[in-house]
């Protein structure tokens, strides 16, 4: 690949003209209500309107004080500002599970959750799976049994199978293709992912 | 998504004055629906309130009734042991929604509020007197498929897409709604409207109220009971038709009978014509065969969704004959 493409002056260009022209985009929408208000009440308000909200919660173990737009999700949160790109963004709508993490210990699709509900949550992403350099047990399954071709949805599909098993819905192949249904997998892989949820089960390793 | 101003309520009073004064404003829960329609631009509210801090969690059994808090989420309500043994249906129905994902978010209060997922609700290209009141219905001349054969008006032919309100309707649950002028307790029956000639209007909730539980009545529906859904895939997908049934059965003798369907009507739809006729009478699949052509009086398709018309009584007579156990 190209490096001038990704040097961090046109990265952060790139980033600085978004800034602004979505500052713009949000003056323009600003409901008209609020530039009718008064005179010095416009500025309070439409500063009210884009307030960022400060919110403390805690990712893969690590304490957090963030400021952060009511608008953003959870997704945009960890991929955006955190950085953490290990959570995917697939169809942004909940229907393909891509963007799976954990908060407080339940699977749940990050694009559909507001990061600013969060505050005092646990938030568990694919980073936070393994111990270091060793693999969580399922993340080895999953390579072991090849449960993945392109890999992106393969985050959301992990973090949902150790969900799957610790609550018990991975008895049969049935049970863990019903419950493995909100993941999907473009490449067809899903015949290698219930034979890698099935191992990482039957491996006993705490999950 | 358009930015908005956000208020986390403490109090349940504080969410319904902040909801009863701004007509802009909407409650947050799960924010499965909500979210995604923000995004797409369907609705776009300038404040969001959050009651998930709210103490509306509780899954109960009181004397005469189960009740389960709005913000219980439907997970954790699927999975419960007192719904599981007192309330099978339920469960079942809960099970057969959404992923698991989306159930460990999406709250009791939040399913029942969900919108259609017509597809020309969600596109706001597309005329939709759901979206902007005399627009048109997009879907009337439309691509059909997923759409209503009972109760429509050429207003809207939306459907509700909600698994678990089928089972509500025919388990005779009730509504618990606080708001501005206090409490009030509907029948589930009565919560979802039909379009008539006011599509925008899902349900009889007036500005301010929010859900804060429902109530379902004790009843002997454990044992013959099932919930059926035929959709385009095996799992996570809407409805095409779903059919909750439950009966109870004493020597033979069907004592008493619950049917409803899902996506087939823009709100659950209860059967109750099939079921009085099914009252008092001996278990077999003739009869079955007989209610399901009960059921189907006053359904009308539109032109692509006439399949439903042969797939809805078919679903009603396999979803008795393994209620009732009959192969």
């Amino acid at each position: 690949m190209d490096k001038k493409v990704t040097t961090p002056i046109h990265s952060s260009a790139r980033r600085n003209f978004l800034k602004q022209s979505s500052a713009m985009v949000a003056l323009a929408l600003a409901p008209p209500t609020i530039l009718k208000a008064g005179d010095k009440k416009v500025e309070d308000q439409i500063a009210g309107y884009f307030e960022k909200v400060p919110v403390k919660l805690e990712i893969n173990g690590k304490a957090h004080a963030l400021s952060i737009e009511p608008r953003v999700t959870l997704l945009d949160l960890l991929r955006e500002q955190l950085h953490l790109t290990g959570t995917k963004k697939g169809c942004d709508h909940g229907q393909c599970g891509a963007c799976t993490v954990h908060i407080n210990g339940k699977r749940v699709n990050a694009c559909l959750t507001l990061a600013v509900m969060q505050g005092g949550n646990k938030i568990t992403t694919i980073e936070g799976l393994a111990n270091g350099d060793e693999l969580h047990p399922m993340q080895e399954a999953f390579i072991k049994h090849d449960g993945f071709q392109c890999g992106y949805c393969t985050p959301g599909q992990i973090m949902s199978a150790v969900a799957c098993v610790k609550e018990g819905h991975a008895e049969s192949d049935d049970d863990i293709r019903e419950y493995m249904s909100g993941n999907i997998c473009r490449c067809g892989c899903y015949t290698n992912i219930v034979d890698a949820i099935k191992d990482a089960k039957k491996g006993g390793k705490s999950l | 998504m358009i930015n908005f101003q956000y208020l986390r309520a403490d109090t349940q009073k504080k969410a319904i004055d902040a909801l009863a004064k701004d007509a802009s404003a909407q409650f947050i829960a799960g924010g499965t629906n909500l979210v995604d329609l923000m995004k797409k631009g369907v609705t776009s509210p300038q404040r969001i309130v959050d009651i998930t801090h709210l103490p509306l969690k509780q899954i109960e059994k009181v004397p005469g009734y189960t009740r389960i808090g709005s913000l219980a989420l439907n997970s954790e309500v699927a999975e419960h042991e007192l719904i599981k043994n007192n309330h099978p249906l339920l469960s079942l129905a809960l099970q057969a929604g959404a992923s698991p994902q989306l159930r460990n978010m999406a709250t009791v209060g939040g399913n029942i509020m969900q919108r259609t997922r017509c597809t020309y609700f969600y596109d706001t290209e597309m005329p939709c007197n759901k979206r902007i009141p005399g627009s048109g219905c997009g879907a009337l001349q439309g691509y059909n498929r997923m759409h209503a054969i009972f109760g429509a008006s050429d207003k809207c032919i939306a459907v509700h897409p909600s698994d678990m309100c089928v089972a509500l309707v025919a388990l005779d649950a009730k509504v618990l709604v606080s708001g501005p002028k206090g409490n009030r307790r509907i029948e589930f029956e009565d919560f979802h409207r039909l379009p008539g000639n006011d599509a925008a209007k899902d349900n009889v909730l007036q500005q301010g109220e929010l859900i804060t539980g429902i109530e379902i009545p004790d009843h002997p529906f454990t044992k013959n009971i099932h919930y059926l859904k035929i959709r385009d895939r095996a799992s996570y997908a809407f409805a095409l038709i779903s059919v909750a049934a439950t009966l109870d059965i004493q020597n033979n003798v069907i004592q008493d009978v619950r049917l409803a369907m899902g996506g087939v009507a823009h709100k659950p739809w209860r059967l109750p014509a099939a079921e009085e006729f099914l009252k008092g009478k001996k278990v077999s699949e003739e009869i079955f065969r007989e209610a399901a052509k009960i059921a189907m009086n006053g359904s009308k398709a539109y032109e692509h969704n006439a399949f439903k018309l042969k797939m809805a009584p078919a679903a009603i007579i396999e979803s008795l004959k393994i209620a009732a156990k009959l192969d």
